[in-house]
Formats: C-alpha cells, sequence, structure tokens
C-alpha cells in the first residue's frame, strides 16, 4: 500500500472514530517503506524491504480499554477492526489507572522529513554496499556492515478532536572493518536525516583508519582510567540512565532518583555541574515527532538535567493526576550540551587516558545505583601525553552513568547517534571522563 | 545475545503499556482458524512457479500466521491484554549465485508472484559484489507433511479471565510475603509456519510457546533501598498445562532454600518465595570479593550456556556474518579442525537438540526445511562441531545441514539460529545436597540475572536472583551484590561436577536478539546443577551521590 498523505490519513481516521459507539475512540496510523542491505565477508548477505502501513483503533466503555490493529484499509477492515477493539474492551477488566483520552492539542511541526530525503532503490543500496567493501578491499580488509533507510509518516487522532500527520524519513548506517587475521578491528557509526549528509566511503575509512591501528593491542591493568568516550560509547550507558527518569518509580522507592525516606531527587544537584541535557522535538540536529504517540500529548522543549541538577521527571498522566503535578509526553531526543571540540582535539589535551569507540553488551547490574557491566570494542588505544600510542586490549566495566557524569573532565562536539534501539533519538558529545572503573580484561577483538 | 524486545504496541492504547509487538490485534476465537493448507500451496506454487520463471536457481516461501496473546499486571491490576495476529508471505531466491528476499502481506497469487520476481531481481543487482556463489546442501524434498507441537491443554481455549486472575493471584501471593510490588506478564505464542521449496517440499508446522516472567519488588524507605527477585519460571514449549504443576513437578533446591519446577510451573507458590526472599535480600550480608566455587542451578545456568556455549558455536558468527552486531566467535574453525581443543574439562559434553520435547527450540523442520536433529558439540571438553544452515554444511565438511535456519515472521529473511543446546547430566548418581557437601568456600546461584559478554565470547559477566553462601558443605545465608568474572574456556574447564539426569532441567530464552534488522529467537538450555572451582566473584554494591 502507498504512503498516505494527510487528506487520505485524515479521512479514514475520521471514518474509524465514526463506526464505533463506545465512549471515546483513538486512531493512530503509521505506514514506513523500509529497506536495507547487509554484508559481511565483503560480501552481501541479505537485502531486504518492507513496506507496510498498520491501524491501530482503541476504544474505550468507562474504564474498560480494547485496542486492534490491522494493515488493510478497505470498509470492511475498518469496520473489522473497530469491533475487534470493541470485542477486547468488552472482556478486559476496569483499569482503576485508566486515563479518557487526551483533550485536543496544538502540535507545531518539527523537521522529520528533510527536502532531501528520498526513497531508495536496491541499487543505491548496493552501492553503499560496494564503497564499504572497496575500501575495505582495497586495504586488505574485511568489511560487514548495515545500511537501513526508512521513509513514512505517522498519523494519531482521537474522539477529542486531537489530530496530527507527519511525514518522517531518517537513515543509519554502521560498519565494523577487520583485519584478515582478525588482530585488528574498527567501527563507525553513522545516521542522517539529510541523505547528503551521508557518505559511505568517507564513514568506511574511519572503521577501515581503527581497523589498521588496532592490531597488535598491548595489555593494560584493570583499573580506573581517565577516558576519552566518543559520542556512540556513552549513549547506551546515558540510555539506561534515563529510562530511569521517571517520576512514579522514584516516588515508589524503585530508582536510583528515590530519595531516602521517600520522595524523589527532583532539583537536587546529582551530576557535574557542566551537564546539561533537554529534550526538543525542533531540534534541528535531532528532530523527532511533536508528539508522544502513546498519550497523544504535545512534547515540549524540556530540560532533563540542568548545570547538573535534575531538572524533570517524567510524570505520566496517571501519576500526575494522583500526585497533583504536570503530566508530560515521553522524550523522542536526548541532548547533550557539549563544546565545540573535536573527539581529536580531546584526546590532544589528554595526559594518560584511554580512547573508547564503542561500548558493548551493556547491561543493568544494580538498579539501585544504576551499575551498568559492558566491554569496550572496536577501537580502544591508550593515549598518552596527547597522542593515540597504542592500541590496547578491550576491558569490561562496571560503571555507573551517574558516577560517569560527575567525573566529567571536558565535553566535546555533540553527534546523532544512529538507531541503535534506543527509545530516545540521541545528539551526544564526546567527553573525557575521569575515574572510569574498568574491572577485568576481554581478549576479543 | 539475550534480550527482551519490548516495544509500545500502538498509540492507541492507553496507560503504561509496554508489550512486544509481533502483529495485528485479533479477538482470541479468531485465533483457533487457521489457513487452509490447500489455500497455503497455492500461494506457494505461485511464488515458487514466478521465481523459476524469472530465472532463480532456488526458491522457498513462508507463509507465516504468527498468533500471539500477552497479559501484563501490576499489584492488583490487569494493565493489559493484547491479542495480535501477523500474515504474510516471505520469499527468498538464489539467482546468479546470490540470494535476494520480499516480503508481503498481500496473500493473493500475483502478489507472491510479483514479490518472488522482485526478490529475483534483488539477487541480481546483489550479485555483482558476491565474492563466491551460495552453496546450498541438498535436502531431500518431503512432499507435503506437518508438525505441531504436542500439547494437552490450548492457550487459545483458556479464558483470559482465568489467565488474569492466576496472575492476580501470583501478584496478591507476593505482595502478600514482603513484596511492596509485584509486576507479572503471560506471554503466549503460536506460529503457524507453512514452507515451500523448489526442492519439493510442503511443510506445515503448528508450534506453540509459552512465559510467565515476574518481578516482586522489596522497598525500605527509610534505607532507601530497593531489592527485586524475579520468577523462576522456564519458557516452555507446550500447552497451557504448563500451570498444572503436580508435586512431581516440584524439585527441592539444595538445602531446601526455595523450591524450583521441573515440566510444570506453579507460579503462585514461586511468587509467594519471592516476595519473602526479595524482603530478605534487603539485609543479605554484602558478598566478599574473591574465589568462589560456584554451583549454579539449571535456572541460573542456561543462560551462562546460552551465551559462552550456544552463541559461540554458531557458524555464521565464527565465519564472520555477525561481526558488525553480534560479534564473532572463540571457537575459530582451526580450532575445531585441531580435534583437541579442550572447551571444557572432561565431564562436560554438549549436545544441541531440535527435538527434546517440552523445548523452546523444538521444531519438526527449520525455515530451510531441514528436519530437526540432534548432534554433539562438545564431547569429553573437545569442541567437536558447531550448528549450521544449509549454505554453510560444505564449510564444515558436512553434507547436510543441521537444521538451523530461522526467521521471528514472514517478514524476515532466515538466517541461521541456535538449537536447543544442553549440558549432559552427570553420569554418577549425585542430587544437589551430596554436590555441595564437600564445598568449603562456595555460593549457591539460582535463577537469571544481569549478563553480559563479549563479542568474541570469552570474557563474561554474570549476576543471578538468588545468592546462598555455602560453607563448610551447608548452604547458608542469602548474599547480596553478587557478580562472577570468568573467561569461557577457562569457566568450562573449571566444571568439576554435576548431578545426575534425575536434576536435569531446561531453562530458556524466549527474546533471544541477533541479526540485522535484529530478530528474536527462543530457546531452551538444559542442564543439571553443577559445580565450578575457584571463579572470580566480584561486589557489585556501588554508591552514588
Amino acid at each position: 500500500m502507498k504512503l498516505l498523505n494527510q487528506d487520505e490519513a485524515r479521512r479514514i481516521s475520521d471514518k474509524v472514530m465514526a463506526l464505533t459507539k463506545a465512549d471515546e475512540c483513538r486512531v493512530t496510523i503509521s505506514g514506513a517503506r523500509k529497506g536495507n542491505v547487509r554484508y559481511a565477508r565483503n560480501s552481501v548477505s541479505t537485502a531486504g524491504l518492507v513496506e507496510d502501513t498498520q491501524l491501530a483503533v482503541s476504544v474505550a466503555f468507562g474504564k474498560r480499554q480494547g485496542t486492534a490493529q490491522v494493515n488493510e484499509f478497505d470498509d470492511n477492515s475498518l469496520e473489522k477492526a473497530v469491533r475487534r477493539a470493541e470485542e477486547t474492551a468488552r472482556l478486559a477488566p476496569e483499569n482503576p489507572e485508566f486515563m479518557p483520552a487526551m483533550a485536543k492539542q496544538a502540535f507545531r511541526p518539527s523537521a522529520t522529513m528533510h527536502p532531501n530525503a528520498k526513497a531508495f532503490t536496491p541499487e543505491y543500496r548496493a552501492e553503499v554496499a560496494f564503497q564499504s567493501i572497496d575500501a575495505a578491499r582495497k586495504k586488505g580488509l574485511v568489511a560487514a556492515g548495515f545500511f537501513a533507510d526508512s521513509t513514512g509518516f505517522e498519523c494519531i487522532a482521537n474522539s477529542n478532536g486531537v489530530f496530527g500527520y507527519q511525514e518522517l524519513a531518517s537513515l543509519n548506517f554502521t560498519v565494523t572493518t577487520r583485519t584478515e587475521d582478525g588482530r585488528g578491528s574498527g567501527w563507525v557509526n553513522r545516521a542522517a536525516y539529510d541523505p547528503k549528509q551521508f557518505d559511505a566511503r568517507a564513514a568506511s575509512e574511519i572503521a577501515i583508519e581503527k581497523a589498521l591501528r588496532s592490531v597488535e593491542a598491548k595489555a593494560l591493568e584493570p583499573g580506573r582510567y581517565t577516558v576519552v568516550l566518543e559520542p556512540s560509547a556513552s549513549s547506551d550507558l546515558l540510555n539506561f540512565m534515563f529510562n530511569a527518569f521517571d517520576a512514579r518509580q522514584a516516588d515508589e522507592g524503585r530508582s536510583f532518583l528515590a530519595r531516602k525516606g521517600g520522595g524523589n531527587r527532583l532539583g537536587e544537584r546529582l551530576f557535574d555541574g557542566k551537564v546539561n541535557v533537554w529534550a526538543d522535538p525542533w531540534d534541528a540536529n535531532a528532530p523527532v515527532l511533536p508528539w508522544e504517540q502513546q498519550s497523544m500529548m504535545a512534547r515540549q522543549k524540556t530540560d532533563l538535567i540542568r548545570n547538573g541538577q535534575v531538572a524533570s521527571l517524567d510524570y505520566d498522566r496517571y501519576w500526575a493526576q494522583k500526585t497533583g503535578k504536570q503530566a508530560s509526553a515521553d522524550h523522542g531526543n536526548l541532548i547533550m550540551a557539549g563544546g565545540s571540540k573535536s573527539t581529536e582535539q580531546l584526546i590532544a589535551e589528554t595526559k594518560k587516558g584511554i580512547l573508547v569507540t564503542r561500548t558493548w553488551y551493556i547491561r543493568m547490574v544494580d538498579p539501585q545505583s544504576v551499575l551498568l557491566t559492558g566491554l569496550t570494542r572496536d577501537g580502544t588505544f591508550y593515549i598518552e601525553n596527547g597522542q593515540v600510542k597504542h592500541p590496547i586490549k578491550n576491558f569490561r566495566f562496571n560503571e555507573s552513568p551517574v558516577v560517569m557524569l560527575n567525573n566529567i573532565d571536558e565535553l566535546g562536539k555533540p553527534m546523532l547517534i544512529g538507531d541503535a534501539g534506543s527509545r530516545f533519538r540521541m545528539m551526544i558529545p564526546a567527553m573525557r571522563v575521569r575515574d572510569f572503573n574498568f574491572t577485568s580484561l576481554s581478549d576479543a577483538v | 545475545m539475550e534480550r527482551r524486545t519490548f516495544l509500545k504496541v500502538s498509540a492507541a492504547a492507553g496507560g503504561t503499556l509496554l508489550v512486544p509487538v509481533f502483529g495485528n490485534a485479533i479477538a482470541a476465537e479468531e485465533l483457533l482458524n487457521p489457513l487452509s493448507v490447500q489455500f497455503k500451496k497455492t500461494l506457494a506454487d505461485a511464488a515458487l512457479n514466478a521465481a523459476t520463471k524469472a530465472g532463480a536457481s532456488y526458491c522457498d516461501v513462508r507463509i507465516g500466521r504468527y498468533l500471539n496473546q500477552f497479559i501484563t499486571t501490576r499489584d492488583t491490576n490487569v494493565e493489559n491484554i493484547v491479542n495480535t495476529e501477523s500474515s504474510g508471505v516471505g520469499v527468498r531466491v538464489v539467482a546468479n549465485g546470490a540470494y535476494g528476499f520480499v516480503a508481503t502481506n498481500v496473500m493473493t497469487a500475483d502478489a507472491v508472484a510479483e514479490a518472488a520476481r522482485q526478490a529475483v531481481a534483488i539477487a541480481r543487482a546483489n550479485a555483482r559484489l558476491q565474492s563466491e556463489p551460495v552453496q546450498l546442501a541438498p535436502v531431500k524434498g518431503v512432499g507435503e507433511v506437518a508438525w505441531a507441537t504436542p500439547f494437552t491443554k490450548d492457550w487459545r481455549t483458556v479464558p483470559v479471565k482465568d489467565k488474569a486472575e492466576m496472575l492476580i493471584a501470583a501478584n496478591k501471593a507476593a505482595l502478600g510475603t514482603g513484596a511492596t510490588f509485584m509486576t507479572s506478564m503471560l506471554f503466549q505464542v503460536n506460529q503457524q509456519k507453512y514452507f515451500a521449496s523448489t526442492d519439493g517440499s510442503y511443510i506445515d508446522q503448528d508450534i506453540h510457546r509459552l512465559w510467565s516472567p515476574f518481578t516482586a519488588t522489596a522497598v525500605d524507605k527509610a534505607s532507601g533501598k530497593f531489592r527485586t527477585r524475579d520468577g523462576l519460571s522456564s519458557p516452555a514449549g507446550m500447552g497451557y498445562e504448563f500451570f498444572d504443576a503436580q508435586p512431581r513437578h516440584k524439585v527441592r533446591a539444595a538445602g531446601g532454600v526455595t523450591t524450583l519446577y521441573h515440566g510444570a510451573y506453579d507460579i503462585v507458590e514461586d511468587a509467594r518465595a519471592a516476595g519473602r526472599q526479595a524482603r530478605e535480600k534487603l539485609t543479605a550480608k554484602s558478598v566478599e570479593p574473591g574465589k568462589y566455587d560456584l554451583v549454579l542451578s539449571p535456572e541460573h545456568l542456561f543462560l551462562t550456556i546460552h551465551e559462552s556455549v550456544g552463541h559461540a558455536t554458531e557458524l555464521d558468527r565464527v565465519l564472520g556474518y555477525e561481526a558488525n552486531y553480534a560479534g564473532t566467535s572463540f571457537a575459530t574453525l582451526d580450532k575445531w579442525q585441531s580435534k583437541k581443543f579442550k572447551y571444557g574439562s572432561d565431564i562436560v559434553n554438549f549436545v544441541a537438540d531440535r527435538t527434546t520435547p517440552g523445548s523452546l527450540g523444538a521444531v519438526g523442520y527449520d525455515d530451510e526445511g531441514v528436519p530437526g536433529k540432534r548432534w554433539d558439540i562438545i564431547k569429553d571438553g573437545v569442541l567437536v562441531n558447531y550448528q549450521a544452515t544449509r549454505d554453510q554444511a560444505h564449510i564444515i565438511g558436512e553434507k547436510a545441514s543441521h537444521g538451523c535456519s530461522f526467521a521471528d515472521s514472514w517478514s524476515s529473511v532466515q538466517f541461521q539460529r541456535m538449537p536447543n543446546v544442553s549440558l549432559a547430566a552427570g553420569t554418577k548418581k549425585l542430587t544437589p545436597d551430596e554436590l555441595v557437601k564437600d564445598v568449603k568456600k562456595g555460593i549457591y546461584i539460582l535463577g537469571r540475572g544481569s549478563y553480559s559478554i563479549d563479542q568474541q565470547r570469552y570474557n563474561f559477566q554474570f549476576g543471578g536472583q538468588l545468592f546462598y553462601e555455602i560453607k563448610d558443605g551447608k548452604v547458608t545465608q542469602q548474599l547480596g551484590d553478587v557478580a562472577y568474572h570468568a573467561n569461557t574456556q577457562e569457566f568450562w574447564n573449571a566444571c568439576t561436577a554435576m548431578c545426575d539426569e534425575r536434576d536435569w532441567r531446561m531453562g530458556g530464552s524466549f527474546f533471544d536478539g541477533k541479526g540485522q534488522p535484529s530478530q528474536i529467537s527462543a530457546v531452551s538450555h538444559g542442564s543439571s546443577t553443577t559445580r565450578f572451582n575457584g571463579i572470580n566473584v566480584i561486589n557489585t554494591a556501588r554508591k552514588i551521590a
């Protein structure tokens, strides 16, 4: 099915809402054309294209709610979806925490569809793979990468008059380049809204250089080191921490933001004063939809950490009502303030330290302290007197991002992070951090 | 890599709904009417014919209908009940020596024939980058056959009300014994998969799985401390009879510290224990870091097996196909070729198996039409084989695939996924209580906790749900803040004893992630309670500002 324009989407949502006799109705229509190419061992391994448009209908009878999804849009299918949602609602028990449909919202458009965005062809994707593989082959290396593009739209509507429609497109690229003997490995991650900002060959060259420089890694004793974290290396750690910025969890005593004796730590200074993080749907570098799909609430520009202080917590509508606070929409992006220095400049100003390209397999060890474990990967180097001296073996770390953000020396230039499964689109700076806790060595390359 | 895929089910759903998305929501009773086999065969033939006519040297077609139901509860509230359905057709071809894949949810002969032609076009576009042509191990066509997960109680026929009441009863049980908060979920999966290929197979399969995880949280507001204890259930490839636990399904843990389950599960009983144990965790003694002998219960050890043996012996990782994401493997071809690489001690034997009844990985055939089978991976501690698909078999000198090719949806391309990989039970009669008798300084670990391993499967760190000190042969008090670090080869070579088959049972991963775009898979890992000597234990307690 072709992607729907605003008029078509509105017509369908109106038709769906007219079909139900429930107390209220919420509709989401989203469609995308997603293409990808995956390669390894210097050959394409898979390539795919998925086009799909889905309609989700949720209705409520009092506090009983039911949801149905279909991906057909003829009149019979629309009616079928509504009846299924009604049937599920009648079978569902009352939810004491049910919140009625959102009142009419004003959505200020954000630039999620760049004028240069376009749907890519299999030939374009094959060309991306070719450029990356060709660059690696010329250096006698082996490339494994993944390029994915998405073009689509989202429409939300409800029986209280909420309506939003916006198009969106983006691309993501990662490549790991390894030496044939497996002793060196480099990686790069690129994301863009504007295809003209993406250059597969240039990106691949970074992974190639790291692979070539990372052979003959030396072992360094585990311990606390100053680290220069590239933006991708710290994004996963931060993602874990910001997932815990939920007011209810904190109020109930179930997160690091719970205050001893009860209540939460809103307003407390928990991080270095240089740390400033906010969400902004209209940010030119990381635009996201100006609404939260689930609640249909309009997003706002919101500070999460201001000068090291916890500036806001996430209140869903139920918890906000229960505690007498202002409800907030889930954030679509996270932007962390940085400086103007490149990663290379941060390295140049580091007396002794470790450069981390990428972190891997990060898991929560203790939510009480947000203690996370994980490893470095695909380019870990020792820095001495402002220069990358030699590659080092990868480390396992056990560190809390709360501690990490208290030990910041300096921040570099923020960069858009590729889609790595986070619910946030992130702009994160490179950062130099003191006393990062590496607990053991890994032989993995 | 093991992970749960939690995504928002839809914009239209309210509250704090977070459940996995597998497809389109439908009413429960509609789940019981499968697509007719004749209809599926007609669609499949349309694709096979179109692909062949367009120049494909091989084509397979997967017609999928994936039905799921998820129930989520919090304390005494049912947060959501979602029925989902996803149906469609995936067509994979080999043309000019390269793969092409296209999927469509339009289930007409014309649409699948067009998908087949597009797949051939994609294969041709990719062929110029192919360094060597795809080489498929032969599979003998089996004609029209069917396979189904054996079960006695169909989850689709059990009233939703009964299921919700079971979860709420579990929540109340935990809240009654010490938990401050309780969440529980029930995941139920039915995959109706039809496979056809130019080899002459038309395979109709009906696969069922379920899992009921929970988390009990105890909070001490005065100290600001909180601790959780997750359920000790194992997801299973069986029907709703899984919840009809009888005394014969219950296992006494070493020292009688808790009840464990084999073949069926009593979620209310486990939740009752969880509430008490979560509360006890608040005051558990913080572990002294150092070397310990670890006694690992199967409900814990399965995840260590999954990460350090299951993923490490996937041939696609060994060859480099996952290098950009999940990583490669230390278990390289030269180690296998040497026939003497000591992966573990002499008593360590791992078997790969697609046939174990009740397991998550049990199927009749994989997504390349290869029958499920059983084979050795590690024998007497030595690496002897890998897990392979049709296009990999020749690399390890085998004439047939191991049947390890799967896709998580009709819209995903099939690729190498692990079978059940299990540690064989000990051959000497030994109970868990007997196993701990000669442990002077040890820790008994139960349940899955945090887990992390490097991209070549050397260095890992695992936590757990329950940690008990073993002192002079006796299981004593709960410990807190425990995680163990090891290197895979050193760890398995430190394996010194295991209980016999009476204690052997399976744990499992319901949402095992791998690939780009990432796909999930479900797989079981069996073992009996097993001992490892001299493993490095760290203390994970930290203070933040």
